[in-house]
Formats: C-alpha cells, structure tokens, sequence
C-alpha cells in the first residue's frame, strides 16, 4: 500500500533550483533510502513530507505530495497535525534539556493529554518500542542529556514514536555515532518497520543495502534511479548510479 | 498495533479526537498570540522612537527665543539671571574636558586590563576578576559621586595642592571608574574571539606568549576593542550624578584640568528642578538633552559599524 | 634584553595595570562596608527620619526603592522579554528588523539623565502622572529596556535550533516550542539580565530625581500615584545638598544603597555560575 506519494516536486530556494519534478512513492511498512552525494537534495526532499521547509524564508514550492489521499500542501492543512503524522529523527541526536520522562511525553502533553497514566504507558511503550526502556527505566526522571550518544538518539526515536505517528523520517540517524551504536539503531529500524513507513537519508552505501527495501538515488536535485535496493545495488541501470555505488564502495 | 494489550488504551485514537479538537482551538490561539507578541514588540520600539521625537520636537522650542547662534556659540550660561543668557559652549566644554580626561585614564588602562585578563591571568584568577570588574559596573554612581567627596576631592585638593578639589580632574577620575567595565569587557570579548587557530600559528613559529598578544592578537581584535573605548566614551559623556556631585558645577570655560567645570549632563539635573514648564529654562534643558541623545547615539552607531566592518573583513 | 625577560616584564606591568582597576572597586565595597556598618541597626532601616534627617532611620526611603523596583519589574519584564521573542522568533531579516536592532543597541547608550527628562516631560507632565512612583517606575522601565531586550534576544538566540525543529517535528505549534522548549532553555540568562537590569534601576539616581524622588516625606506611599523618597536620591542630597549631615547617616545611607544593588548584582552573579556548571556537568 502506497503510503506517501509524491508527484512532480519542485523545490526553490531563492534562484537555487533544489528539487526537479521529483516523483516517488513510499510504501507502508518498508524502508526506503535517499542516497546520493552531499548537496544533491536528498535532506531537503525528506523535510518536504514534514513541511519543516515551512520554517526556511523564500522557499517556494510546487508540484503534489499526498499522504494516503491528503495533499500535504494545501491550504487547509495544519502543518502541526500533519507533523505528529508524519514523525522525524534527526542527524544530530537532540534531546530537550528535560527529563528521560518529559522528552517522550512533550509531544502527547502537546495534544493535550494529561492523565499520568496515560502518560506512563504512553512513555513506556515507547521507550520499549525504541529498544532503550530496559537501560532507562530506573532513572526515567534523569536529565536526557546525561545519556550517551546512541541512547539519546533511541530516546529521539522513541520521542517520535510517543505520537503514534505513521511514517517516520530519518535524517542521516547514526551520523554522529559510533559502529556499536549504529548497528543497534539499524536493528531497531528493522523491527520498526513492521509498523511504519520509514524514509531514511544516509550516507553509507553499506548502510542503505543492510536495512532498506527500496532505494533512491539523487544527484543535482533529480531522482536518477529508484527502485528495489537489491537491484540498484546489484544491476544499477544508470552509468552515475554505478559510478556512485562503486566508488563508494571500491 | 503488535504489543497493543487490553488494558493499553489506543493511543492513535486518543490524539486523533484530540486533533479534531485541538484544530481549531490552537490554531486560533497561535494567531492571538502571535498578535499579541507583535504588539508587544511595537510597543517598546514605538516607546523607544518616542523618546527621540519628544526630546527633540521639545527642545527645538528653545529656538523661539534664544538664536542658534547665542545657544551653540556664546559662552555665557546665566538661565536664571534677570537677563538670562543661554550659551551652551562652557557646558559642552566642560563635557568634553571630564570626558577627555577620563578617556585618557581609562582607556590604557582598560586595554591593559582586558589584555591580562583574557591572556595572562589563570582562569580562576580571570573568574575573580571579572566578577570584581562587573561590580564595579554594577555601583551606582551615586554611591561613587559621595566617595569623590568623602574622600577624593580631598586627596586631590592635597596632592596637588589646590584650594578646592571639586574639579574637572576629580570628576575625569570618577567617571573613568564607570567607564572602565564597559571597556574592559567589550575589549576582552574582542581578544577572546580571535580565532584559536592564529594563537597557535603565531606561537608554533617560535614567538613568545607576549609577542603573540602583542603583534597577533591585538591587532586581531582592534576593531572590537576601538568599539570598547567608543562606547566607554558614550558611557563617560553620559555620566551624570558624580560628575553633578565633585566637579564643583561653575559654568565656565576651564583653563585647566583642576578648576571647576559643568557638565551637560549635571546642568539638567541640577536645573531641572528650578524651571517651569514650557518656559524658555525649560526648552533649553531638553535641547541640550537632545544634543546628548544626538552625541551618544552617534558614537554608539559608529560603534556599532567598526565592529561590523570588523567582522566582514574578518579583524 | 632577552625574550623571556621582556615577556616578564610585559606581564607584570600589565598585572599593575589591572590593580588599578581591582583596587579602587574593592576600596569602594570596603571603605563603604567598614564606614557604614556602625551605623546599621534596626532603627536605621526601619524609623522614618528625624531632626531634618539628621536623626532616626531611613525606612521611607527604602520603601521607595522597592515599590520603584516592583513597578519596574512590571513593566519592563514582559515588554522586554515579549520583544526579544518578537526580535529572535517572528521578525523577518529585513531593514525594519536591522534598524530595530541598530536602535535598541543605541538606546542602550543613552544617558540616565536623558531619560530622566523624557520621564518628566512625558509621563510627569504631559500625561499628568505627577512626580509618583507610576511616573518613575515607568521611567525606569524604559531606562533598562534596551538592556533586558538586548540580554534576553541573546538568550533566546543561543537556544539551538535542534530544539525548535525537534518540537516543531513532534506536531507542537511554534508558539507551544516557544513556551515549552525554548523559553525554559533561556530563562536563566533572560532572568540574569533581568537581574542586572534591575540592579541598574535600584541604584539610578538622575532619572528618579527627574521623575519621582522627594526630598523629605518620612511617610509611607498609600498609592502609585504617591510620591516617595529614593535610596539613591537620598544619598544624594545629604551628602552634598545639606550642609552639616552627620557622617553616620550619610555612610549608614551609603551602606544600605550598595546593598540592595549587591544584593542583584550578587544573585544574578551566582545564577550564571551555577547554570554554567549545570551545562559542564
């Protein structure tokens, strides 16, 4: 089931033409890699389908991006609402200055629950999901930040996930992390995606061939090729795509 | 949902009646607000431009009765006689000799300061001493015009030999202790924010910790550290109760550093008092007010561009 | 002349440059402290003057200093704060916005007693508030504007943007990122300011006697609309307006001004060592 679908996006900041006529589709329950070289717009395509581009000045967009059957970019939508759909995990790991607790329940207080018991199930059930609650669970009221790098970026992930939100976004998750920490982000994507659509922006070749279904390639604000990870990687049909996935590996 | 128990209420429905409801709530609260922290924003800058016009559109009154000519260029200031004379010269004069005077105090001084605080001092050392050189900044000068009397004004009057030592020197040396903090911890963020890369250059080709203060990083920060003496001179012009309490407030053109002198600022404070509104007096204060507000804001401006232009071309 | 021994001297002669500016600051806390100190009791701060000031305490003008701090926290806070967030979080990068900034910074160097006249034209005059604790507290309130804006702008700026988008990403609204995250991030620098800012109120002189400050009223104010007598005022006119003023008043006086401003000075002093140790740790 096509969970996002995004039509002729075309991307403007200022005279700087980021995007061109990028479509794509996102499964649900699959993960799908942005690859390409740094600059190419991969970034820039993901905070698309969160409208985070909204907080940048003159940028100018055009083109369709639907979620389900919803246009993401018309008028009506609250961006707010479409944002707890639509959740995101950032490059850097960034945690509020606020308890293990707070962080996870700031988003549900946000739509106004307030019952701790909601609360409470709500922070733990994502924290497990996150696969971080069994380090946690006895300091939940801890400052955030006295965690290490790879369990505060668990913790942003089990912030997102605290929204039931239904696609997840990642942005270069384990950039700032080391190997051990990688592969214990890399697992849990892997058990995420039974319930979510994931889109991940990621610079490891490696990476995107251990953990994603689909793949797409960018290069200069295009989609040069898209389809199943195993192919791309495998039989590239485009000659940069092969320079690409080559050169990163040879 | 995988782990979704029975007791486990759903979530996703809770927040998407949530939703529905907060739509329209938080929507319209977000625009309220952003209303209303727009007004707020306005109206300190609309007080702010307030000031500007009132003082001004106030004091150019004065020029009703009193020439240009007589209030920039004469140097008689007799507002209460029966004839009342309104030359500001020995008034600005005297302004700018306690500003000069503290200038030439504070500012090797306050260089130096900043120099050994930011690069000599150990760091515990620095601590101490910036919380000293803060509350320095932080006594109202008030406080320090009474000291002047209580006890400078004596030391001066001795030292140097003089019948009274409620002078301009006295004033210059009081008023340069309030300029000093401004000074030093402008000139100081200055030193400290020249990049770590030039330290090392300079130290890894053989130079001294000395020689790399004085011919690398000094010269890297100059243009912060001239913003540093401008806005001290700003601070120093501005300086009203302990100037108006040891200068001995005689409106006249001084031929030296230890005779008495009248600030603009003293005059207003001092005369204020005695005027009625919307009398000639009156509208004299304000134009002179103005011509401060016209002075400092000058000196902050060019400040302001010197660091600017500082930081475009990277010194 | 060798190089070590040039850098030595270079050193020392900067130590005793920074003397000059150490010693003076720490004579004014003691001579003030040591002079004072006799005077203190609990007369002194709590009995209205007598004899022409020369005898009894100095409560009144206590009184008056705080109820001009009070107002001044009043107004000052939630302008000042609500246009930082304006300047950092609504305002578009454009000339107006530049300009702003450019006048802030300016008014930030204009002088007391500058402010002092605009007070009295103003809100004494024009608008009919009389010399009061309304008008002064007003006039103070726009003398530490530039400085609470200028403090909280540069707070609210060194929130990193982490925090806004990671709010922001969750599906909370900007002004619910403001409240929630970004504001409780800055609050202790916006509250350091705050506290200097105020600390510069309590010990103003030259706007207070433009605007507020009596010379004898050994009466407390009933009202905003009352006139009172100043700390800072006070000190200011026995010390060189009345000849004949016994010294003990004067420093007792001297003493009590210093500390309500050491007071500020000393709490905002140790809320920025204690947040900067917090962020270490």
């Amino acid at each position: 089931m096509t969970k996002v679908s995004v039509t002729r996006l075309n991307l403007h900041y200022e005279e700087f033409h980021a995007l061109k006529d990028v479509s794509l589709d996102i499964k649900d329950k699959e993960v799908t890699a942005l690859i390409g070289p740094s600059g190419c717009g991969k970034s820039t395509f993901l905070r698309t389908i969160n409208r985070m581009n909204d907080l940048i000045d003159n940028v100018k967009i055009e083109g369709e991006i639907k979620l389900e059957d919803q246009d993401i970019y018309k008028k009506e939508v609250d961006v707010a609402q479409l944002r707890r759909r639509v959740g995101m995990v950032f490059q850097k790991p960034n945690p509020f200055p606020k308890s293990i607790y707070e962080n996870v329940a700031y988003g549900p207080r946000r739509y106004g629950i307030k019952a701790k018991t909601h609360l409470n199930e709500i922070v733990e059930r994502s924290l497990k999901k996150a696969a971080i609650w069994d380090e946690v669970k006895d300091r939940l009221h801890k400052p955030a930040l006295s965690l290490s790098g790879g369990q505060q970026q668990r913790l942003c992930i089990a912030r997102a996930l605290a929204m039931e939100p239904e696609v997840l976004l990642m942005d270069e998750p384990t950039a700032s992390l080391d190997p051990i920490a990688t592969a214990r982000i890399e697992e849990l994507i892997n058990e995420l995606k039974k319930e979510y659509a994931i889109i991940i922006v990621t610079h490891s070749m490696q990476q995107a061939a251990r953990i994603s279904d689909k793949t797409a390639f960018f290069l200069m604000g295009e989609i040069v090729e898209k389809g199943k990870t195993k192919e791309i990687f495998t039989v590239p049909k485009d000659k940069r795509t092969e320079g690409y996935i080559t050169g990163r590996f040879g | 949902m995988s782990d979704t128990g029975k007791s486990v209420p759903n979530i996703q429905k809770i927040l998407h009646r949530k939703d529905l409801k907060r739509s329209i709530k938080y929507q319209m609260g977000e625009v309220i607000i952003e209303k209303i922290i727009f007004m707020i924003g306005i109206t300190a800058i609309v007080i702010l431009g307030l000031i500007f016009y009132y003082l001004v559109s106030t004091g150019l009154n004065v020029f009703r009765e009193v020439s240009l000519s007589e209030f920039f260029l004469s140097i008689g200031w007799f507002p209460v006689s029966v004839n009342p004379k309104y030359g500001t010269v020995p008034l600005i004069v005297g302004s700018l000799i306690v500003t000069f005077g503290a200038v030439l105090i504070s500012v090797p001084i306050g260089i130096g300061s900043a120099i050994f605080i930011s690069e000599v001092a150990p760091s515990k050392t620095r601590t101490v001493l910036k919380v000293i050189i803060e509350f320095l900044s932080a006594v109202p000068s008030v406080v320090l015009g009474f000291l002047g009397i209580v006890v400078l004004s004596n030391w001066v009057r001795i030292v140097f030999s003089i019948s009274t030592g409620f002078t301009a020197f006295t004033g210059a040396i009081l008023v340069s202790l309030m300029a000093l903090p401004t000074i030093i911890s402008i000139s100081d963020d200055a030193i400290a924010a020249v990049p770590k890369d030039y330290r090392d250059a300079s130290l890894a080709l053989g130079a001294t910790k000395w020689e790399t203060i004085w011919h690398v990083l000094v010269p890297a920060a100059s243009s912060g550290i001239i913003a540093a003496v401008m806005l001290g001179v700003g601070r120093a012009i501005g300086e009203t109760m302990a100037v108006l309490m040891v200068t001995g407030n005689a409106a006249q053109i001084p031929d030296t550093m230890f005779t008495s002198v009248r600030t603009m600022t003293a005059t207003i404070a001092a005369e204020m008092g005695d005027t009625v509104r919307n009398d000639t007096h009156y509208f004299a204060l304000f134009a002179i007010g103005s011509m401060l507000l016209f002075m400092t804001t000058i000196i902050n401006t060019i400040a302001d561009y010197v660091v600017s232009r500082g930081k475009r071309e990277g010194r | 002349m060798s190089k070590k021994f040039k850098e030595k001297l270079a050193f020392a002669v900067l130590a005793l440059i920074t003397m000059c500016v150490v010693i003076p600051a720490l004579f004014i806390l003691l001579y003030i402290i040591y002079n004072g100190i006799g005077t203190i009791s609990w007369e002194f701060i709590f009995a209205s003057p007598r004899k022409g000031m020369t005898e009894g305490g100095i409560f009144p003008a206590i009184v008056g200093t705080m109820s001009l701090i009070l107002g001044t926290i009043t107004f000052a806070l939630p302008l000042g704060v609500g246009t930082a967030i304006y300047l950092v979080e609504y305002a578009k990068k454009n000339l107006l916005t530049k300009f702003i900034s450019l006048a802030i910074l300016n008014l930030a160097g204009v002088p007391s007693v500058v402010y002092g006249l605009f007070g009295l034209g103003l809100f004494v005059l024009l608008l009919g508030f009389g010399s009061s604790i309304l008008s002064g507290a007003l006039t103070l309130s726009c003398l530490i504007l530039p400085i609470i804006i200028k403090s909280s702008e540069a707070a609210i700026r060194s929130v990193p943007d982490l925090y806004r988008e990671a709010s922001l990403a969750l599906g909370a609204t900007k002004w619910q990122t403001i409240y929630k995250v970004v504001l409780p991030t800055a609050m202790p620098g916006i509250i350091t300011g705050a506290i200097l800012g105020i600390g510069r109120a309590a010990g103003e002189t030259a706007a207070v006697l433009l605007t507020v400050a009596a010379f004898f009223l050994p009466r407390l104010p009933s009202s905003i609309m009352d006139q009172v007598m100043v700390l800072s005022y006070h000190l200011y006119i026995i010390s060189s307006q009345v000849p004949g003023m016994p010294d003990a008043v004067k420093n007792g006086t001297a003493l009590v001004l210093l500390g309500v401003v050491a007071i500020f000075f000393f709490t905002a002093t140790f809320v920025r060592i204690k947040y900067k140790l917090a962020n270490r740790g």
